[in-house]
């Protein structure tokens, strides 16, 4: 009952395998080895670290053509076309990512990386501590966005890349993306922040903490040593819920799923699933445990409501992007509430008063936070123009 | 009914000197940038309301803000831009006396060209026929018109004489063909179809950098 829902998207995935970058594979890069570790923003050190990555398209002569692409909250290294031939889930941004689209594998080579913390293959808690041979758990260190942008760096040395043509994402891969404009800003000629901001909002880290406080109070849970055992799938499931309402519209939810029902038999007093809704909102995170790690969700949760380049830089965002040498395409959505138009306006500002390349637009669209990950024209033609010119001012085709 | 398109371009186009730093307040699909881009060299940004007309300005290679002129200015430190451009926009802003103090601090130079309420042709609508003028220059009915405060040549004068701007050249003038300006000198507040100034906002650097709020 419940797949109903994502029949029609299956259908609509096979329909457009033509313009797919098609069979991918994720590659493993490893550094960080002892006693070379990456220090972290909190001073501790971590190593050896692998990060996951899939690459699309080719990189040109002049390696003047790469793009890094960064996931958000949930995502992974896996952006873009499908594992095998039977797989009807392509990558998370397959919408954006392939031949003739938005970032055109013909043109760009497209990187996208799982962030440290992951856990979909990149080093996370539930990667084994060398030094104890079990899952880090919560011994593994506290990260920050900054601290996925340094990792992604040796990554990107690694590639033999020194200059990028775009850093992108939407959400927090926004987040990184502006912190890698900021950190290494002679190796990013723009940048496209999609429905992000500079600071997480209060509202926002509320709703992370729900989120988080449902995984911890799940019995499963035992303070992080799951491992081997049954994980604290049901605590896992109702953080994706709470974050799944957040990254819709209430206006999207109720023209997706109105009042109807799942069950059309009136019996509530067994609290079952009733309201298609419910059903969806079931579906998603029973889907989520799959596929994610609880201790990761705790953590990439934390690194997000870290983020606030303003008190980084002494309670000025002019200041925090004084140095940044990029073009910036800015874009929110106007039904957003969850990184709401008014702080991508913030950045649009501090970058203008810094004197800065900025593009900004807000779109039109019904679809919330999310928007970003639906196919939308508007988007992908100010990526796709945005990326052409970008790529024309540094005198190539 | 006809309207004319790139209203002044040419004058605008002839008055900015190469390699301008530019901002064109209200840059539609922002062909005028491109013009002065392609002719003058000029390095351009613009302003835009709509988010077709920013989307056409990214598809043209433009640094393009979507956002309200009466709201989006006070980010942008004094005197950061050559040429601060309003063409053909004044009349519809929320907050002309605001946008216009905006651009003088922002801009060392402006051009601001509006269409003329006093133009003859209107005078004729309104005296004659009692009617809100709708024609070439003012093409909606009233219920759906943008143009929200009306102006005419003398009424801006009137205007830069009280705030103290000091207006350096004026091209009042009417359209010839589809596009072409023809500079009116006799009675321009009678017989121009549009006014059209050149202001001179260059001050001495402010010492608190980004000064004005909004009023």
């Amino acid at each position: 009952m419940i797949a109903v829902f994502f029949m029609k998207r299956d259908t609509q995935t096979i329909e457009k395998q033509e313009n797919s970058v098609g069979l991918v594979e994720t590659k493993y890069y490893t550094f960080a080895e002892p006693p070379d570790r990456l220090k972290l923003i909190s001073g501790k050190e971590l190593g050896p670290i692998t990060l996951a990555y899939e690459t699309y398209g080719t990189l040109n002569k002049d390696r003047s053509n790469a793009i890094l692409i960064l996931h958000a909250l949930s995502g992974s290294a896996h952006a873009a076309g499908c594992h095998s031939p039977q797989d009807r889930h392509p990558g998370w941004w397959d919408n954006y990512i392939g031949p003739g689209k938005a970032f055109d594998t013909k043109r760009y080579f497209v990187i996208c990386s799982n962030v440290i913390g992951g856990c979909s293959g990149s080093t996370g808690p539930s990667s084994i501590n060398p030094e104890t041979g079990k899952p880090y758990a919560l011994d593994f260190p506290v990260i920050t966005i900054q601290d996925m942008v340094n990792a992604q760096y040796h990554l990107i040395k690694h590639l033999g890349i020194d200059c990028l043509l775009a850093v992108t994402g939407g959400s927090m891969g926004g987040m990184q993306a502006l912190a890698w404009s900021i950190s290494y800003p002679q190796m990013v000629k723009s940048v496209i922040a999609i429905a992000t901001s500079a600071l997480l909002s209060a509202q926002g880290i509320a709703f992370n903490e729900v989120g988080r406080q449902a995984i911890i109070n799940d019995p499963n849970w035992k303070s992080g040593n799951y491992y081997g055992s049954w994980p604290p799938d049901s605590g896992l499931s109702l953080a994706r819920m709470i974050g799944h309402i957040t990254y819709l519209s209430e206006k999207h939810m109720h023209m997706k799923f109105g009042r109807r029902f799942q069950n059309p038999e009136f019996n509530s007093a067994d609290f079952r699933t009733e309201f298609m809704v419910e059903s969806y909102l079931h579906y998603q995170g029973v889907k989520f445990v799959t596929r994610f790690d609880a201790n990761s969700y705790l953590y990439i949760t934390k690194a997000i409501d870290f983020f606030d380049l303003e008190t980084e830089y002494g309670g000025s965002l002019m200041k925090a992007f004084e140095k940044v040498r990029s073009n910036f395409l800015i874009i929110s959505f106007t039904s957003d509430w969850l990184y709401p138009s008014a702080m991508s306006k913030d950045i649009v500002r501090a970058l203008r008063r810094n004197g800065k390349n900025v593009i900004y637009t807000d779109i039109e669209t019904d679809l919330g936070h999310d928007a970003f990950l639906i196919e939308n024209p508007v988007l992908e033609r100010n990526i796709s123009n945005f990326l052409k010119s970008e790529f024309e001012k540094i005198g190539l085709p | 009914m006809k309207t004319y398109t790139k209203i002044g371009y040419d004058l605008v186009v002839k008055l900015i000197p190469e390699n301008s730093r530019v901002l064109d307040l209200g840059c539609g699909s922002g062909d005028l940038l491109v013009m002065l881009q392609k002719i003058k060299k000029v390095k351009g940004a613009g302003v835009e309301i709509s988010e077709e007309g920013v989307s056409k300005c990214v598809e043209k290679g433009l640094y393009c803000y979507q956002g309200d002129i009466d709201e989006g200015l006070m980010d942008y430190r004094d005197n950061s831009f050559d040429y601060v451009i309003l063409n053909q926009t004044i009349q519809s802003t929320k907050r002309p006396r605001y946008v216009l103090k905006e651009i003088m601090r922002i801009g060392k130079k402006s051009i601001i060209s509006f269409p003329n309420f006093a133009y003859i042709y209107a005078r004729y609508q309104l005296l004659f026929q009692g009617k809100i003028p709708k024609n070439i220059l003012f093409p909606f009915e009233w219920y759906e018109s943008p143009n929200i405060h009306q102006l005419s040549i003398k009424d801006f004068e009137e205007f830069c004489a009280e705030n103290n701007y000091t207006i350096l050249k004026k091209f009042h003038f009417n359209i010839h063909g589809s596009s072409d300006s023809k500079v009116v000198k006799i009675f321009p507040n009678l017989f121009a179809q549009y006014g059209f100034f050149l202001l001179n906002g260059e001050k001495p650097p402010a010492k608190g950098g980004i000064s004005s709020q909004p009023v």
